[in-house]
């Protein structure tokens, strides 16, 4: 009974604090790939992987008053900063989650840029391909981002160093 | 002649209940609706459960994916062809992604994507792309031709045009089910001016356009979907037999780990289970397999397994009270714990399930919403995105509303002939 909800929120508490709507939802997405099971689908859209099931939850976890979201205008857009409530809290130690090994992942993924995020992300997106079919992906869909090879290459070795952690 | 530009002798037609005709004159169209995996389509119900509520929604995918190709073709044929903008090379690409854009869709999607993490995504791609009658179709048009189709149908192809033709917030999928759905359940919403919206479209290098004098029907459009969900796609009733649905098929799975031994080997089921489907396996799969298990589950020694499938054959389904998440987690623990002493396990059934739609929503940069708003034409050439400019779109805009409910089986809590006073407690909590 609300274990979805319940998934989500271990996410934010253990990462103490996450910044951005994109870099939740792709550390959520990484998080699921990897290997935790969160349930939440996604779909390929402008940043990449996407879930409006994820911005659903997250959206009535606020109403319920477990998670906080602090709304803050940044240059010409707003930004939001999501924490876990003390009643989320409470809510959580009633409905316990296990999923060892997620804080390390998440606040590795927390200390990460969230573009950086949505390179992993989309090179995981198309984990069906080979490197040179990504990187053509990432230049065809990302152009805007203009990522480089090297970044390509690096985003590949954060996916190992992640999956190394929960080995 | 190239078998992409290869025509039929004869015009083929399809009557259909929501556009009159469904008109195929290309050969590759034509052949594709006779594979084996777009067949199977016919044996998948568009509304799951739904036809328990509205007994007319007995409309398949099939009849669906005719739909949505149909649109496309009227828009690229009626109203693209010729125009600058528009390159008549997609038109095949876009006709075979619109035709295919649900085939990976399995029994009772809904349901079977939650309990057995699916994605029917994924399995669309799989079809196009493995050794299958719809792939061998496709490489007659060119060898890279399902890789183009299986890449709009994901949205990650750069012919963002074509993607949104299929895909975005004023889409041929949306506008055919909306109608055809309304047609079968037999509502009146759901119902808008669909000839007059395909008149105003217009391409753009990224997306479809609307000419900003088609704007009321696109209002209605959007109201229609508005109402469809919250009347429809939501109701009550059709929820408490998916959540009956989802819980017959976590049942089944827990035994099958458990090595419980079932009357009748789920063969169908092995694969799925043992979380090792193969492609084979999942195209064999449709609602009249899903069904007769669920019949024959009837007779299982499982109490659980047995009483879920006989409520969701013989229509005896849970009932529902509202449910507020925030204000009442502790209730529905002390709940959980009631239904336990009463004998039942709450993990069967005792069930939230929660809905929520946004009609419409507008772009708003540097946010992670990543939907593509509707925009109008003006007469001056210039972009306006809808909100802007109609009123009544501003005012559902970005709004989202979303109802949770608690499912429960009535008979259960209401026959005091065991457990009375545990049960006494329960109706008091459920405000029975």
């Amino acid at each position: 009974m609300l274990n979805d909800h319940a998934k989500l929120m271990q996410a934010v508490m253990v990462s103490g604090e996450i910044i951005g709507r994109k870099k939740l939802q792709k550390m959520i997405y990484i998080a699921k790939k990897v290997a935790f099971p969160f349930q939440e689908r996604f779909q390929f859209h402008f940043y990449g992987p996407y879930s409006e099931e994820l911005t659903l939850r997250v959206e009535e976890l606020c109403n319920m008053g477990f998670l906080n979201e602090v709304k803050e205008k940044k240059g010409g857009y707003f930004q939001y900063r999501y924490t876990l409530t003390e009643p989320g809290k409470e809510f959580l130690s009633l409905n316990e989650v296990d999923m060892p090994f997620l804080q390390d992942c998440l606040v590795d993924m927390n200390e990460q840029n969230a573009r950086f995020l949505e390179l992993v992300s989309t090179v995981l997106y198309f984990d069906n391909l080979s490197k040179e079919e990504v990187a053509g992906k990432v230049f065809t869909l990302k152009a805007s981002q203009r990522y480089t090879e090297a970044e390509i290459d690096e985003a590949y070795q954060y996916i190992e160093s992640l999956k190394r952690k929960i080995q | 002649m190239a078998y992409s530009a290869e025509k039929l002798s004869e015009e083929k037609v399809f009557k259909d209940p929501v556009h009159r005709y469904v008109h195929v004159r290309d050969l590759a169209i034509w052949d594709l609706i006779g594979t084996k995996e777009f067949q199977r389509l016919r044996r998948i119900k568009q509304l799951g459960t739904t036809f328990l509520t509205f007994h007319g929604a007995e409309h398949s995918r099939f009849n669906h994916s005719l739909g949505v190709y149909e649109i496309v073709r009227r828009i690229i044929d009626d109203v693209f062809a010729g125009r600058p903008e528009w390159n008549d090379d997609d038109r095949l690409l876009t006709l075979c992604a619109a035709l295919l854009h649900d085939l990976g869709h399995g029994p009772f999607s809904h349901s079977f994507e939650k309990v057995f993490d699916f994605d029917h995504e994924e399995f669309t791609r799989q079809i196009i792309l493995g050794n299958t009658e719809v792939n061998n179709v496709l490489l007659r048009v060119g060898p890279d031709f399902p890789k183009k189709v299986a890449e709009v149908i994901a949205k990650t192809s750069e012919k963002k045009l074509v993607v949104s033709m299929i895909s975005s917030q004023i889409d041929a999928d949306r506008m055919d089910y909306l109608q055809r759905d309304a047609y079968f359940t037999g509502v009146s919403y759901g119902q808008f001016d669909m000839e007059r919206i395909l008149r105003v479209m217009r391409p753009r290098e990224d997306q479809v356009v609307i000419k900003k004098s088609g704007m009321h029907a696109v209002e209605d459009y959007i109201m229609s979907r508005y109402q469809m969900y919250w009347q429809v796609y939501f109701h009550p009733v059709s929820r408490s037999a998916e959540v009956i649905l989802t819980k017959i098929l976590h049942r089944a799975k827990q035994l099958f780990e458990e090595n419980y031994t079932f009357k009748y080997e789920p063969i169908h089921f092995t694969s799925i289970f043992n979380e090792k489907v193969t492609l084979e396996d999942y195209v064999k799969l449709d609602e009249s397999v899903i069904l007769y298990y669920f019949q024959i589950w009837q007779e299982e020694s499982d109490p659980v397994l047995s009483d879920l499938c006989r409520r969701f054959v013989n229509r005896n389904l849970f009932k529902f009270v509202e449910f507020d998440p925030a204000k009442e987690y502790k209730k529905l623990a002390e709940l959980g714990s009631l239904f336990k002493k009463a004998g039942l396990d709450p993990e069967y059934y005792l069930v939230v399930d929660s809905s929520s739609d946004l009609p419409y929503d507008f772009y708003r940069p540097g946010e992670e919403e990543e939907r593509l708003p509707i925009h109008l034409l003006m007469q001056n050439g210039e972009l306006r995105e809808l909100s802007r400019e109609s009123e009544i779109v501003d005012a559902i805009s970005g709004k989202r509303r979303t109802d949770h409910k608690l499912y429960y089986p009535a008979d259960f809590v209401l026959d005091d002939s065991t457990k009375k006073n545990v049960k006494k407690q329960i109706r008091a909590l459920l405000e029975l």
